[in-house]
């Protein structure tokens, strides 16, 4: 589903010198697999994830998704790969303010392949406990609720790859367990790989794929010498 | 659904900024289109009222003093001729109809003109169109004692005068109330609207101002002006001929549309200063739209960025930011036609009030459809700028924080 190869990204600091944050040898991900990566604040764990859904271009290496490699691709196509094959939980969401929940939906569907579909856009709701809320909007809801509506709207396209950038850290523990389970119970349900990033312990137990991130970022291990 | 969608909503959130933006718009195109509407009407409408007469004859002087004086009864006349010039002019082969015109008095502001009754009996005033009173209502007879007067449909309803009222004219072309003259006229018949400046005067007959106590005696036959109708248009140049080439006493304004599109031609750069004056009240709305757009970008990157996350492309979002600004640019516009409609009724309001001719509010005229169209191109290049700061937008480092 998905495979990385001798991916690398730097940026420019504003001393003026070249830093490498991600430089990943060899990374993989089966279809319909969850696996959870490990890693601290600044680790480049969201760069990562960014690389791999196309959001930033690499500077060096391949990552390639059911068979589409993204790292060849101009902005223009990453987008649309992205928008096919890829739904992104952020941590802080990420909910259109201005828009309702199923709109919020509708729309990170729209740029996908099957575009909006209003009716399945709130059969997602209605999966995540939300079908009462369709016209509020995210300033309306808890913290929770807008979690599920981010994963409704990441889930809606039935994406082959989620991905999951500390998708809890901003929810208290049972809401962190809820949400989590959520989470991975659509996946499974649609047959889509979880790549999940966090640094909570509690969350990286109920995977049973983990990593750490230092293991296979390149970077952090040439920073560490 | 999608560009709608996003269009509507960036629209709804910054509400206030939309509104004002498309007021300002609004103002502008109503204001073009006014200017616009006004200047052409006006000038087809002055240059074709002509109250059915092709030529106008009086003292030497100004041509178009002559025509405004005789045709608009706005300036004053350029001086007196002879009840013989009339005859002579009434008498020539070229001339199918001559009526003669006396001015001098007015009736709290709306000119008194003397003539004859052939002037409602034989002319029309527009092509198939003849004058006509009110139900109740008559012309004048031929009596020159007479103390009768028929009133213009708009002086009927501004002086609130109606068939059986009496008045007393006051002395000279602008209204003084110390100068009333003694002599009552009985009003027999208000004028259905005309729509030309006729619908501003009183008529009563030509006796009636030429023998009016306080006027001059020994002018007691004179005229202001004779109204001609010709046979045919070389009669008109024969004429030109006669009076103002070879004869140096008496005037011919020949032919009466062209003298007043000679007007127009004279103040031509007022209208361009106008139509300038409108294009760059245009040119600032665009700006506004530019402006008010560009500075809510800051506010609007993190949707942005989160729309280019979810696999929005560049140029779905520049694409979106340029039909927001031809949006606000559509709303405006369509509100531009009421403050135009608004705008356009006012001014022909006051241009009837003065002068007696009538602007149409239903005319149609390409600019209704082209100022409009043209003001929604505008505000969509103005939404060029901030459609590229939008295409811009850094997705990642928008979307913090990063881990």
């Amino acid at each position: 589903m998905l495979a990385v190869t001798q991916l690398q990204k730097s940026f420019v600091s504003p001393e003026g010198t070249r830093v490498e944050i991600v430089k990943v040898e060899s990374f993989a991900l089966a279809v319909g697999a969850q696996l959870a990566l490990r890693g601290e604040s600044g680790s480049g764990k969201t760069t990562f994830l960014h690389l791999i859904a196309g959001i930033l271009a690499a500077d060096g290496g391949q990552v390639v998704i059911d068979g589409a490699e993204m790292t060849a691709l101009g902005e223009a196509g990453r987008d649309r790969l992205r928008a096919e094959k890829i739904g992104y939980i952020f941590q802080t969401f990420n909910l259109l303010q201005g828009y309702t929940v199923l709109e919020n939906v509708v729309l990170g569907m729209s740029f996908g392949p099957r575009g909006a579909d209003r009716k399945h856009a709130k059969e997602m709701l209605e999966r995540v406990g939300l079908g009462h809320r369709l016209d509020h909007f995210p300033a309306q809801l808890s913290t929770g609720q807008q979690q599920r509506v981010a994963v409704a709207r990441a889930l809606a396209n039935r994406p082959k790859l989620v991905l999951a950038d500390e998708p809890t850290g901003n929810l208290d523990h049972k809401h962190s367990r809820e949400a989590l389970a959520l989470i991975r119970e659509v996946c499974r349900e649609n047959g889509a790989a979880l790549l999940l990033v966090s640094h909570d312990e509690e969350v990286l137990r109920q995977f049973e794929l983990r990593r750490d991130f230092a293991d296979i970022n390149g970077a952090l291990k040439e920073a560490g010498k | 659904m999608t560009l709608p969608l996003i269009i509507y909503r960036s629209l709804r959130q910054h509400a206030l900024s939309t509104v004002v933006t498309a007021g300002s718009i609004a103002l502008a195109c109503g204001l073009m289109l006014c200017v616009w509407m006004v200047k052409t009407q006006s000038q087809t409408a002055f240059t074709q009222t002509t109250t059915g007469f092709d030529a106008v004859l009086g003292a030497r002087g100004s041509k178009l003093q002559l025509v405004l004086n005789a045709i608009f009864h706005l300036e004053a006349s350029p001086g007196n001729l002879a009840w013989a010039d009339y005859e002579m002019v009434k008498r020539h082969p070229a001339v199918k109809a001559a009526i003669p015109l006396a001015v001098g008095d007015n009736l709290r502001g709306y000119r008194i003109a003397g003539t004859l009754p052939e002037l409602f009996e034989k002319v029309e005033y527009a092509p198939g169109k003849k004058f006509a009173v009110a139900a109740g209502g008559k012309f004048f007879g031929a009596a020159p004692d007479a103390r009768e007067a028929v009133i213009g449909a708009f002086a009927a309803q501004k002086l609130g005068l109606k068939v059986g009222d009496t008045f007393k004219p006051f002395h000279g072309l602008a209204f003084d109330e110390k100068n009333q003259h003694e002599e009552v006229f009985t009003i027999v018949g208000v004028l259905l609207p005309t729509n030309t400046p006729i619908d501003r005067v009183v008529w009563i007959p030509l006796k009636g101002v030429q023998t009016m106590s306080g006027h001059d005696a020994k002018a007691a036959t004179d005229i202001s002006a004779v109204l001609i109708q010709l046979r045919t248009p070389s009669a008109g140049f024969m004429l030109d001929m006669m009076y103002n080439k070879q004869g140096n006493r008496l005037t011919l304004a020949y032919p009466v549309g062209a003298i007043i599109a000679e007007l127009f031609g004279k103040i031509a750069w007022f209208d361009q200063v106008l139509t300038l004056v409108a294009y760059l009240v245009a040119l600032v709305a665009a700006g506004s739209v530019l402006a008010s757009i560009y500075n809510s970008m800051s506010a609007r990157r993190r949707d942005l960025a989160i729309l280019r996350a979810l696999g929005a492309r560049r140029r779905t979002i520049f694409g979106a930011v340029v039909a927001e600004a031809a949006c606000i640019g559509a709303l405006g516009a369509a509100a531009g036609l009421a403050v135009y409609y608004g705008l356009f009724a006012g001014v022909a309001g006051v241009i009837r009030a003065q002068t007696g001719v009538v602007l149409d509010l239903g005319a149609r005229h390409p600019v209704l459809w082209i100022c409009p169209l043209g003001m929604v191109a505008l505000c969509a290049i103005g939404g060029v700028v901030p459609a590229i700061k939008a295409y811009r937008t850094p997705v990642a480092e928008t979307l913090a924080p990063t881990s």
